[in-house]
């Protein structure tokens, strides 16, 4: 790969987005109504659907069919795990992570969002904002989904009325200034008629804005607009002692992915926690060299000084280094079956380092219904709540609200191996 | 929603950059992985992003194919000829050895053999201690695949439980296993057949020749191409025709069908790709035809 700036600029990147709705909002349909009008849908999936839809007596091919995924699933007519799709404009890639609405599974609703820049929260149009309503929308804002998209469903049900579409848009406005959401935007559609997702349609005059794809298309691709510190966790040091060319015998090569900012030949930096400091000498991927590289790039990154460097470790710019730390406070949501025990040693894994790590105190546990806070002792699965963990041995964080990439982390559970529980910290 | 100002990673350089990040991960967290190879277009790409990975190193990984006894020579020829040029171990296991020791029975001799490789793969992980595979599957190929991790667990009996999978969240993979149990890694998960013939295109990466049109004999059956080979005799009233085809997929000859087509250059088939109306398995793979959930099915037995 060559530096991005040698690159033409052959399309506008990646787009991920979230979608969220309960069972009955017409979310399966409106995903299936943008990989249909968009093309993305091809004949003999077509088919199998057809003949699905018959057999269940249907008169029209049922769009949401496309999105049901697994055997168990279909039997029973629900979704019960993230589900990643996939279409492209041409000038654009996208990648859903469509989540299950139901109540229980907080936890399918932040994993699909951990990977999401952008949430579009779907709304009956007859049933307007719901607990559900809410509770998608502080989770989109926990982890940090920079922009949400409002699509106001069902249009077709409630005669295209444009005081309706208003009335929901109100009511929402009013909450998401008590959650902090500041990018929202609000969007008439019907998933089932396909009015204002990829075409106008001609039911919908009144409403001036873009078509729901078209705001996609526009939607920045970077999880964030402003500058960020550079921060580079290395993940294995390449060191082809073993070659038969002798240049190489001296080489070391710390090979990550830029989480964040961006980084040349030249830069000073620190490695932390030890705190070395060095030069950059050479970027390279897959032995060629590069000139920079930017926030979301693989790299190797050679160094002028002789440094011991491992998996774990944190590359920084030495002007943005940021203290190690024992503790850390965090927002948690609990995934696994088993609860949460206050007196066992977990593993925390953050960036590529992994840390034991115990409960210090819960400060309270948050109703994603109500977003009251209350006191608890312990956490079962979905739960969310506001903690203090204690640390074996020292990381090196960044709050989750300044750097996606440095702020979060995975709780894994030794015994089973599981991963049971995700954080931000902050 | 301001338009675009932040440098960003075009969408095949963000996908090379996730998957040469999820590679880096297995070869961090895990002790003795193996990336499977096969001599398809996947696999290839994932042994380009391996080089992006790694080189001026050696690959953390030796290669390996799970060999069905039943596959086009130019394949195999292709996957030989490449494993020397990078300079890596190949490993080769034989689903016909798995026949010989009686851990595979065929239910007739001209049963497919696509499904009884889960077996073989499974003595080959035992034989050598694997303790992750990496793979070149794509979410974008099948339904049950759409749900399934990039870092997926399997148990002691090479299962994979669709109900009970590992959250995954970030790029935070946690690719850990017990002694015994296995994880498959799969880096190009979030590719389609579209990015990954752009990837090649990019790349200028070589391909087994039957990948490109070519003259050959099929019968047609049940709206598939079916070839005529000597594990594929026509039979009595089958009307044999020189087709001009290629191979969307080059798997076991028994269940894998060419498509029509007269694109013999990458540049004809991403043209041809862009605009197809038939998935990939479904115009090629003559055994997920059965039933929706067939891929399903195999998975939870170990496949892939």
């Amino acid at each position: 790969m060559s530096a991005p700036e040698q690159l033409p600029e052959i399309d506008n990147g990646l787009l991920r987005f979230l979608t969220c709705g309960s069972v009955d909002d017409g979310k399966s349909t409106l995903i299936g109504r943008l990989l249909f009008d968009s093309k993305t849908i091809l004949a003999d999936t077509l088919n199998a659907i057809e003949r699905t839809s018959a057999k269940r007596g249907m008169n029209a091919v049922d769009l949401s069919l496309l999105t049901d995924g697994l055997q168990a699933e279909r039997e029973q007519g629900i979704t019960i795990d993230v589900a990643y799709r996939y279409f492209s404009t041409g000038r654009r890639k996208y990648i859903i992570a469509d989540a299950p609405g139901h109540e229980q599974y907080t936890r399918n609703m932040v994993t699909a969002a951990s990977t999401a820049n952008l949430a579009i929260i779907l709304v009956d149009a007859r049933k307007g904002i719901l607990t559900q309503t809410r509770r998608h929308s502080y989770l989109a804002s926990l982890v940090g989904i920079p922009h949400l998209l409002v699509a106001v469903n069902k249009m077709d049900l409630v005669d295209y009325d444009q005081a309706v579409f208003e009335r929901i848009k109100a009511d929402y406005l009013a909450f998401a200034a008590k959650l902090g959401i500041k990018d929202v935007r609000f969007i008439p559609i019907s998933a089932l008629a396909g009015d204002m997702i990829v075409d106008r349609g001609e039911r919908l005059g009144w409403y001036d804005g873009p078509t729901l794809l078209d705001i996609l298309e526009n939607a920045p691709a970077a999880h964030t607009e402003r500058a960020e510190d550079f921060r580079f966790p290395v993940q294995f040091v390449c060191r082809p002692q073993d070659s038969a060319n002798p240049e190489l015998h001296d080489y070391r090569g710390f090979m990550g992915r830029v989480e964040s900012g961006e980084i040349a030949v030249g830069d000073a930096v620190t490695v932390l926690p030890s705190g070395a400091t060095s030069k950059v000498r050479r970027i390279e991927i897959g032995g060629i060299p590069l000139e920079r590289a930017i926030h979301e790039q693989s790299a190797a990154l050679l160094l002028e000084d002789e440094i011991d460097i491992s998996r774990g470790d944190l590359i920084v710019k030495s002007a943005e280094a940021p203290e190690p730390v024992k503790q850390i406070d965090a927002t948690i949501c609990w995934l696994a079956e088993a609860p949460l025990s206050p007196a066992r040693t977990y593993l925390v894994r953050h960036t590529t380092r992994e840390v034991k790590a115990k409960l210090a105190k819960i400060d309270y546990r948050l109703d994603v219904n109500t977003l009251e806070r209350e006191a608890a002792t312990g956490l079962a699965m979905n739960d969310i709540a506001r903690v203090t963990l204690k640390l074996a041995q020292p990381i090196v964080a960044d709050r989750y609200a300044d750097n996606r990439g440095t702020g979060a982390f995975i709780i894994i559970d030794e015994s089973t191996n599981n991963t049971v529980g995700a954080g931000m910290i902050g | 929603m301001s338009t675009l100002t932040k440098q960003t990673l075009s969408h095949l350089d963000w996908l090379e950059a996730e998957a040469i990040h999820i590679l880096r991960e297995v070869a961090g967290q895990c002790a003795n992985p193996v990336l499977l190879f096969s001599g398809g277009k996947d696999s290839i790409c994932l042994l380009r992003l391996a080089e992006k990975a790694f080189r001026p190193g050696r690959f953390p990984f030796p290669l390996m194919h799970i060999d069905t006894g039943h596959n086009y020579t130019e394949v195999t020829d292709f996957r030989d000829k490449r494993a020397a040029e990078l300079g890596e171990r190949l490993i080769v296991r034989s689903v016909e050895d798995s026949m010989a020791r009686g851990t595979v029975v065929l239910k007739h001799p001209g049963e497919s053999r696509n499904k009884h490789q889960s077996v073989t793969l499974l003595e080959a992980i035992e034989e050598f201690g694997f303790d992750a595979c990496i793979g070149g599957a794509r979410r974008d190929e099948e339904k049950a695949r759409a749900k399934e991790r990039i870092m997926s667990f399997r148990d002691e009996f090479g299962q994979w439980d669709p109900k009970n999978q590992r959250p995954e969240l970030w790029n935070l993979y946690n690719a850990r296993s017990h002694k015994g149990e296995n994880i498959r890694a799969f880096p190009i998960s979030n590719w389609t057949e579209l990015d990954v013939w752009q990837y090649i295109q990019r790349e200028a990466l070589e391909l087994p020749s039957i990948y490109f049109a070519h003259t050959r004999p099929v019968v047609r059956k049940n709206g598939l191409l079916q070839p005529v080979t000597d594990l594929t005799p026509a039979k009595p009233g089958d009307t044999v025709e020189d087709v001009l085809v290629r191979f969307r997929t080059v798997g076991d000859i028994t269940c894998t069908a060419p498509v029509e087509s007269d694109a013999d250059t990458v540049e004809k088939i991403l043209a041809e790709t862009a605009t197809t109306t038939i998935t990939e398995r479904g115009a090629t793979r003559m055994d997920d035809q059965t039933s929706e959930a067939s891929m399903e099915q195999r998975k939870k037995e170990g496949y892939f």
